[in-house]
């Protein structure tokens, strides 16, 4: 749970294999960014898996705020030698990506368990 | 569907902090759904109203110390013609170059991980955006969307 009252936002840690997946779950915008972005970074940075999975199938909400966590988590794995994935993106994150266009180069898994 | 049949309108002012972000969209899809429009109607709303309260939190008075006690203004309409108007307005620093400042992918803040979309991401969600914006005076970003 996010230490912060009025982000409605957590992040869970599932292994699956070589893999981090982080769920995230609630509205992501600027205000509740800066701390899904401290989690997110402190998992890469622990963990290195080969392969990081933000799993956005909770988002409820997301402006180009998740862009810039996305953009900047897959700076972060690159900067540690993972490879970036999205998993089962919630209509609201999917469109925002779509709209930017992140769409095309970012790694997305649907129907993923996890 | 019900026919929205005069003019309603409201107004309303907030701190320029990052935990309003939320409340501004919120209130703003609140007055909208008198018109009782399609979810994903008010889901692109939100999201517009989103990005220009952000623009006025993260620029508009980046340099004010005081910036908790800076405001955001709103005022929002609904015509006859189911038509929402949503002026968003600062009292910050003001573009520059609003040109520039609508390209995608450009940001004064790369640091604070900004994407640079804000803009491209209110055109895409609504049927026209304004921009006006005065050097030190202020900035007021209309967003216009049929519901």
């Amino acid at each position: 749970m996010f230490p912060k009252g009025l982000v409605k936002m957590e992040i869970t840690e599932t292994k699956n294999g070589r893999e981090v997946v982080a769920r995230i779950t609630g509205e992501i915008d600027h205000h509740s960014a800066g701390v899904a972005r401290e989690w997110l970074d402190g998992m890469i940075e622990n963990e290195q898996p080969p392969r990081f999975g933000m799993d956005l199938s909770g988002v409820t909400f997301c402006d180009s705020s998740g862009l810039g966590l996305v953009m900047g988590r897959m700076r972060k794995c690159g900067a540690v030698g993972s490879e970036l994935f999205i998993v089962n993106p919630s209509a609201e994150a999917e469109k925002i990506l779509q709209i930017a266009g992140m769409d095309k180069f970012l790694k997305i898994e649907k129907g993923v368990k996890v | 569907m019900r026919k929205q049949t005069e003019k309603n309108v409201f107004k309303a002012e907030f701190p320029a902090k990052s935990v309003n972000e939320r409340f501004a969209r919120s209130i703003v899809a609140s007055f909208a759904a008198q018109a009782d429009p399609a979810v994903s109607v008010i889901a692109d709303v939100k999201t517009a109203v989103s990005e220009a309260v952000t623009n006025c939190i993260v620029h508009a008075y980046r340099d004010r110390k005081d910036r908790a006690k800076c405001t955001v203004y709103i005022y929002c309409s609904l015509d006859a013609k189911r038509r929402l108007t949503v002026k968003i307005r600062d009292k910050g620093v003001g573009i520059e170059d609003v040109q520039k400042a609508m390209q995608p992918l450009y940001t004064t803040d790369p640091d604070g991980e900004r994407s640079g979309m804000g803009f491209a991401v209110m055109q895409n969600l609504c049927d026209r955006v304004k921009v006006s914006s005065r050097p030190g005076k202020g900035t007021v970003v209309t967003l216009i969307r049929a519901i």
